[in-house]
């Protein structure tokens, strides 16, 4: 049933959806294709795509995280606050450190999840509370605004002068094509990525196949640990400040849209590519909303709309197609 | 067994002790119950006081309403995050309608056509996310994720983030007021707990719903119109949902998008410590409303030792997690017979 080359139906079907909101924003607003505005566009959702790429590799595995995101806060401040204890620091010891610190709270997860046999929702809806709960009790809801120099100086990668100002393209889009190209091998070109894809698919005939599932629950759950690590600290960087709940609440805009793109919540199935169409629709149709002038307060409950209606056109026609292939099993997993 | 959700978590449906009586889960129940208060009242003199099991019986109400909300689609199968966003959503239908009316000076023809459009907006929130879950198939949880994004969005458009204050008395009288000495939520509650084990006993639907849970295909196979009840499970969670929604309005005296977030994960943590088969298929009304109980006596223990909000978030979470694991190590390990073989061990060295 895996298309492991080419582009699937809801990845051609997410391209069409993006193509018209962009030509309609071209033509209702003179900065949407801008090469400043598409590059903000990119430097905003580098982070975002970081936590998808980690998240989708737990979606394969058939599991759910909903605390990555209060995860990556935590990240940021002990990375920050152990490195200028430590005197400083510097990028390497801080995406080091934050790899580190990621996979470790990661592997909580997974080891609460795969030794204890509870599912991922609740063991993820309670260490998300304990991750928030214990952030805002420790710092007391403080931030930190004196950030080392490494981490709060800009790195820009490239930039262009244009009519309306420098376009620029910063740090966490690089780190966001490293986090992209290694999640890509793992999944694709590694044979225990494939593993994650036999679990998540059918996690007894994976383990009759002797396939190691504790080590495969700490992969998944520690590679998304890492990469909300370096996601938290590319976050840190943009918006030059720590503050604890900045990150509160991105976790379900990051699963709504690494579902929307096909990745299916059970496991077994689901795409990079995907992913990042589905959060590009996401980051688009936000970033028009704020170009067409509309209301901040509406937004998401646009985006709610937006992401309620995809997944039940997606969902419908999606079910209907494989049906026709599957039969019965998929009819009972429709329900 | 293939059930749905060991399909769809990757995890093994087993182990989940559903084969124990009721009787044991109540029993077992009420144990730690005593063990609380026994906790609280040693820890702090101020606990054993009428105050404490007043704020608990009118605190209850709320967190309980949205339990029940919840339990439904658990058994099922399923989940609704959305639920403390409906009753947001809700409370506000409520309010406009009583606004429009003269706000304060509404009348109590006003209030039930209120009470009337709260429950139709539970109902058609909750309608709408079962025909989606029923008829495309999409996930419980991301298709109650996405409502909820929706309603939380819709709610903070409608309200600008603000309050929605300005009720007539009589809604505050009923909010925390008593009839015969009990606090009316607590009686509306109660109603609602009978309503809900009589539906999920006695009824049909009730029966469908385990059965879903357990099986859908099987379900579906045995002549039962799945998708109908699925889309009734979510229209009477959402009609659940209301009810909390009024509850909270009436013993707040206004309206606050976001009021209750936190409730979520106490939901989750009351009906999984309620012995519910976090895989569907199995779970009991009464078991989880004493659950409740405990969990309420812990939040008014943990406010009157003044513990901070953040750190009492941070042990829920650490709650939910021991809950988990305790199930787990007693239905894995076999606490029960482990203790009995211990036992006897002794008495054996005892002897010689």
């Amino acid at each position: 049933m895996h298309r492991l080359k080419g582009i699937g139906p809801t990845e051609q079907w997410l391209i069409l959806v993006i193509a018209l909101i962009s030509i309609f924003l071209a033509l209702a607003s003179d900065t949407f294709l801008t090469l400043v505005n598409l590059f903000d566009l990119l430097n905003y959702s580098a982070v975002n795509i970081m936590f998808a790429a980690g998240l989708l590799v737990v979606l394969i595995a058939g599991g759910i995280d909903i605390s990555f995101a209060v995860a990556a806060s935590v990240v940021q401040y002990l990375t920050v606050t152990i490195l200028m204890q430590m005197g400083g620091g510097n990028w390497a010891a801080g995406l080091v450190l934050a790899c580190l610190i990621g996979a470790g709270l990661g592997s909580l997860n997974a080891a609460l999840i795969f030794h204890f046999r509870i599912t991922s929702i609740v063991v993820t809806i309670a260490t998300f509370n304990l991750f928030f709960g214990m952030l805002m009790y420790v710092t007391g809801g403080v931030s930190i605004y004196d950030l080392p120099d490494w981490l709060s100086s800009r790195v820009v990668l490239f930039e262009r002068e244009t009519e309306t100002g420098f376009a620029e393209i910063t740090l966490p889009v690089l780190a966001m094509v490293v986090v992209v190209t290694l999640t890509w091998l793992l999944l694709r070109r590694l044979s225990i990525g494939r593993q994650l894809f036999a679990m998540g698919d059918n996690t007894e005939a994976a383990r009759r196949l002797g396939i190691n599932l504790g080590a495969m629950h700490y992969l998944a759950y520690g590679w998304l640990g890492a990469c909300a690590g370096i996601a938290g600290l590319m976050q840190a960087h943009y918006a030059q400040e720590i503050v604890p709940n900045a990150l509160y609440g991105r976790e379900l805009e990051v699963l709504a849209a690494v579902v929307l793109g096909g990745a299916r919540l059970g496991g077994g199935r689901g795409t990079l590519l995907g992913a990042i169409l589905g959060l590009a629709l996401v980051s688009i149709t936000q970033n028009g909303l704020n170009l067409l002038g509309v209301s901040p307060y509406a937004f998401r409950m646009i985006v709610g709309a937006v992401i309620l209606v995809a997944i039940s056109v997606s969902g419908g026609t999606m079910g209907r197609a494989i049906g026709r292939f599957r039969g019965s099993k998929l009819a009972g997993a429709t329900q | 067994m293939i059930t749905i959700s060991s399909l769809l978590f990757g995890q093994k449906a087993g182990a989940s002790g559903a084969t124990s009586s009721t009787r044991g889960e109540i029993a077992g129940l009420l144990v730690v119950f005593a063990a609380v208060i026994l906790l609280f009242s040693l820890t702090t003199d101020r606990f054993l006081s009428t105050e404490t099991f007043t704020s608990v019986a009118f605190q209850l109400p709320e967190l309980g309403l949205l339990t029940l909300a919840m339990l439904m689609p658990l058994i099922s199968g399923g989940f609704n995050l959305a639920i403390t966003f409906t009753a947001n959503i809700s409370g506000l239908a409520l309010a406009w309608v009583l606004q429009a009316y003269g706000g304060a000076d509404a009348g109590v023809a006003a209030f039930a056509l209120g009470i009337v459009a709260a429950l139709l907006t539970g109902a058609i929130v909750g309608g709408a996310m079962g025909v989606v879950i029923a008829y495309t198939g999409a996930h419980p949880i991301l298709v109650s994720l996405s409502m909820m994004i929706f309603l939380r969005g819709l709610g903070e458009f409608l309200t600008r983030g603000g309050d929605i204050s300005g009720f007539p008395t009589f809604v505050v009288h009923m909010g925390q007021g008593t009839v015969f000495g009990i606090p009316v939520p607590l009686l509306i509650f109660l109603a609602c707990v009978a309503l809900w084990a009589i539906l999920l006993k006695r009824t049909r639907l009730g029966f469908a719903t385990h059965m879903i849970g357990s099986n859908p295909e099987a379900t579906r196979y045995s002549g039962v119109d799945t998708h109908r009840a699925i889309v009734l499970i979510y229209t009477l969670s959402g009609i659940m949902c209301a009810i909390a929604g009024i509850v909270m309005l009436t013993r707040f005296n206004s309206v606050r998008v976001g009021h209750g977030e936190s409730y979520l994960l106490i939901t989750v943590l009351a009906s999984f410590l309620g012995r519910v088969d976090p895989f569907g298929g199995f779970g009991r009304v009464i078991p989880v409303v004493i659950a409740l109980v405990i969990l309420q006596v812990i939040a008014s223990g943990l406010n009157l030792l003044g513990t901070n909000q953040h750190l009492a978030t941070a042990l829920w979470g650490v709650i939910l997690i021991t809950v988990m694991i305790v199930r787990y190590a007693w239905a894995r390990l076999q606490i029960g017979s482990f203790i009995r073989n211990m036992s006897e061990k002794r008495t054996l060295k005892g002897r010689a």
